[in-house]
């Protein structure tokens, strides 16, 4: 299959991967801007979603991997870490379709990993001016795992479950093998700091939702801070394959 | 004899009897009817050998022998019961990769069929 599918020297080397569930309403536009500002190529994966998510994405020019069912968005990031890695790309930059994330951060997201400076580059929306605004039980989340991270870890983060961030061939391959399925960007910290990784972070804009509502309920965050919690804890003590 | 021995005998050997059925109709794969299998021989014999089971209690202080046998079947349940959401977690992993695989294979084919040339279907 590899050589089927020669990589591109240049353009191919980043792969710009945007998890979707029913965001055919923005999902054209996001895949549009980056393939307008950047030389990259886009890979949308539509986590089963019923609504016209896949063909929009295709539309507008994006690669699309389309499950037959609903993953979860840990399975879904996982299903663009193994193309990016079967495909030989050097670094892969993971962004939101629904247009939370600013594509116009993109370049500043990926250039610590492509410097070779850091393994991951996370962008928070708590460093530098970003204006961004949370609920009360979503800014709680945020400090708990904060500390929780910073506890175990050391990593100094601000914004801990941010999905903006960018990865290098290393933690794709490794993230290949093993990512968490339900909510991933927390428990990716311990798996981090167990490969001794450099993670970094650096200041980007995030919007409020344009279109749908945060999937983040009171119940819901409830379970999230304990199943997050819980996951955490026992990544400390697994055995990475 | 008592009448709850007789019962659980009774309940005992049937449950015996239709896992081995199901096995034999392969509608139940041998794993997973191992921990039923040896779940009804315990309380078989246990039930068949009372003073084993009036022992077994009076040693860990279950004044009603009886009792005890209904602990031993609890027991086996929630054992069972770890080994289905094991189970579970298997076939969730498994489901996972096989949807990866899946979105991964689509995306290579339809790369194939749209070169000039390639693959048409037909």
């Amino acid at each position: 299959m590899e050589q089927e599918v020669p990589v591109a020297p240049e353009a191919g080397r980043v792969l710009v991967v945007i998890p979707a569930y029913r965001e055919e309403k923005t999902i054209g536009a996001v895949v549009s801007a980056a393939r307008a500002q950047y030389p990259y190529d886009v890979l949308v994966v539509n986590d089963g979603s019923p609504d016209g998510t896949s063909g929009a994405a295709r539309t507008a020019g994006a690669i699309v991997l389309d499950l037959p069912f609903n993953l979860g968005i840990g399975g879904a990031v996982q299903s663009a870490f193994l193309y990016a890695r079967d495909r030989g790309y050097d670094a892969v930059v993971r962004i939101d379709g629904d247009g939370q994330h600013e594509v116009e951060d993109i370049g500043k997201v990926l250039e610590p990993v492509i410097d070779g400076r850091a393994d991951a580059c996370i962008g928070s929306r708590f460093l530098g001016y970003t204006g961004y605004r949370g609920s009360i039980p979503r800014i709680f989340g945020i400090h708990h795992f904060r500390w929780l991270v910073n506890l175990f870890t050391g990593y100094h983060v601000t914004d801990p479950t941010s999905g903006f961030f960018a990865i290098n061939r290393r933690l794709v391959e490794f993230y290949s093998a093993n990512y968490p399925s339900d909510y991933p960007e927390v428990d990716a910290y311990i798996l981090m700091h167990r490969l001794n990784a450099r993670a970094v972070e650096v200041p980007v804009r995030m919007y409020a939702r344009a279109e749908g509502k945060s999937s983040i309920t009171t119940f819901k965050a409830v379970y999230y801070m304990v199943k997050v919690t819980l996951s955490f804890l026992i990544n400390c003590i697994r055995s990475l394959g | 004899m008592s009448r709850v021995a007789l019962i659980s005998i009774g309940a005992s050997v049937a449950l015996f009897l239709y896992i081995l059925e199901m096995v034999r109709r392969r509608k139940l794969r041998e794993e997973y009817s191992i921990l039923w299998l040896s779940g009804s021989l315990v309380i078989l014999v246990l039930s068949v050998k009372q003073e084993w089971l009036g022992r077994i209690s009076q040693a860990i202080g279950i004044a009603y022998p009886p009792s005890f046998l209904f602990l031993v079947g609890i027991l086996f349940i929630l054992l069972i019961l770890i080994h289905f959401s094991i189970a579970i977690s298997k076939l969730h992993n498994m489901n996972k990769k096989m949807a990866q695989e899946m979105a991964l294979m689509e995306n290579a084919v339809r790369k194939i069929e749209e070169k000039p040339g390639g693959f048409t279907g037909t």
